[in-house]
């Protein structure tokens, strides 16, 4: 069992997550009730990383991200190492290819909101920031827990991306589906069995968690 | 019922961060405490050929100095790929030498501490119950009417992948197998395709032939006047900030001890003499 490739997948999976909530709700927010006649694109942007394989998003990364790409050049000239191959990088490889895990639920949550609750909100005086905390975040909570649950369980499954980018380094950048990859080319298949096993267990807890709370077997939000 | 809303967002508010995000703050703060750990390991890149050899020469070095050797393996021309991206390991070991030579020509490596370590050989491999009586019938065995798949690393960059096209074009065979060939992304990967079944025969690396898990089948040793030799070569990489460490290593590497090691994993340390079949 190697701990430390789970460990490393948990904390990518964790940073990633927990960025996209943030970066994803005033992109989700704004993608919901625009009326920009042109918001299609930015959607089709958003949805891009569902249809393109890993590894042109790991291409493109290892281009932009090693020591002779633009983003690359930058970051060694400020921290003396290129973005390619660190956990920095993979986080932001893993924002790109998660993104569209985090901004779907949340729109379709916006979306599915009553107007009238916004609207009688406005009328009472709330600022678009206390409407956005007041009325539309708490009426969302399982959009929100669904953006939050799929960017992890989709990060943590993540390979091409990881494969092309993060140069298999143990503790930094071998995950847990690298180390996978690792084992059956080494043909250490009871290693690399008790690593997808556990993958596979947490991959369905993860989904089961994700159905029972848009299915509402459960509610985080206390019963009124 | 009705509460007042003051009430309603208080206790909205202690859900939010007594029962959600507390828990998950403490649980990213115990990961990112966990995770940072010192970075004084040698970093090796080695090809896949030398899966078996290089665990054992690492742990015969880190008994004696007690430096942490982690070694990460996959193709030669993938390594190449990266270190030009900016990988950050300190030794390369390459399949082939003119990998190496290019990073020098680039100058990515150090023409100086360019060493070759080993000369690999192919083998014809099959698993234990294929009865193609490789000993007998050689390459030949490959145009058996069972066989429908035949694994060989990627010749695109993968060295074993380019010596195993050299040697069916030059017995005249590789018009008539290349129809039936799954590529590995390295000779690991070959290896595992042809060990697990997924191709009924395949051309790998004898040191990976000889390794626990493949050493009861059936091999045949391919003669080395059929391809370019496979010369292996070891590089410093330039940007390594482990200069000592690696140089260290390298040393060893050279020594009697790592040759012994080598041979026992079928790598050979002198230049193979033309038609030569035994290691």
């Amino acid at each position: 069992m190697n701990l430390q490739a789970l460990l490393l997948s948990v904390r990518l999976a964790l940073t990633v997550a927990l960025l996209l909530l943030v970066l994803a709700m005033p992109l989700a927010y704004w993608l919901a009730f625009t009326k920009w006649r042109g918001k299609f694109l930015l959607e089709s942007i958003v949805a891009l990383p569902l249809v393109l394989p890993p590894t042109v998003l790991g291409f493109y990364a290892l281009i932009l991200f090693g020591s002779r790409g633009t983003i690359g050049k930058l970051w060694q000239s400020l921290f003396g190492h290129p973005l390619a191959f660190t956990f920095t990088g993979l986080v932001l490889a893993s924002l790109l290819y998660s993104l569209p895990f985090a901004v779907q639920p949340l729109i379709t949550s916006f979306e599915s909101l009553d107007r009238r609750l916004l609207d009688a909100s406005s009328t009472l005086g709330a600022s678009p920031g206390r409407t956005f905390l007041r009325i539309i975040l708490p009426l969302s909570w399982p959009g929100l827990v669904s953006a939050f649950v799929l960017s992890f369980a989709h990060t943590l499954g993540e390979f091409g991306v990881v494969l092309m980018v993060g140069g298999n380094l143990p503790g930094i950048t071998r995950t847990v589906s690298i180390d996978i990859y690792d084992r059956v080319q080494a043909m250490d298949y009871s290693g690399a069995h008790r690593m997808a096993l556990l993958l596979l267990v947490i991959s369905f807890a993860v989904l089961a968690a994700v159905y029972s709370i848009t299915r509402r077997v459960w509610s985080p939000w206390p019963a009124r | 019922m009705h509460r007042n809303a003051s009430t309603r967002f208080a206790q909205n508010f202690q859900f939010a961060h007594g029962r959600f995000l507390r828990p998950a703050a403490l649980a990213l703060l115990c990961l990112l405490a966990i995770s940072v750990s010192a970075s004084q390991e040698l970093r090796v890149a080695a090809a896949a050929d030398l899966q078996f050899a290089m665990k054992d020469l690492a742990a015969s070095y880190e008994a004696k100095t007690k430096q942490v050797v982690t070694i990460i393996y996959g193709s030669s021309g993938n390594f190449f790929t990266q270190i030009q991206n900016g990988a950050p390991f300190d030794l390369f070991f390459s399949a082939d030498i003119s990998y190496p030579q290019k990073l020098i020509d680039a100058g990515l490596a150090e023409r100086p501490t360019l060493y070759s370590y080993a000369f690999g050989r192919l083998v014809l491999w099959a698993p234990p119950d294929s009865h193609l009586n490789l000993a007998v019938k050689g390459l030949s065995a490959l145009l058996d009417p069972q066989i429908t798949k035949i694994a060989i690393a990627n010749p695109e960059h993968a060295p074993y992948g380019k010596a195993a096209v050299a040697a069916l074009q030059k017995a005249g065979l590789y018009d008539q197998v290349k129809s039936k060939f799954v590529f590995g992304e390295n000779i690991s990967q070959t290896a595992q395709f042809v060990q697990s079944g997924s191709a009924q025969i395949g051309l790998i690396a004898l040191s990976l032939a000889i390794s626990p898990a493949m050493q009861n089948g059936e091999r045949w040793l391919v003669p080395a006047d059929l391809h370019p030799l496979l010369e292996q070569a070891v590089v410093l990489i330039s940007a390594s900030k482990n200069n000592a460490a690696a140089a260290s290593f390298l040393d060893f590497v050279k020594s009697a001890e790592s040759k012994t090691i080598l041979a026992k994993y079928g790598f050979t340390t002198a230049q193979i003499s033309a038609g030569e079949t035994k290691p």
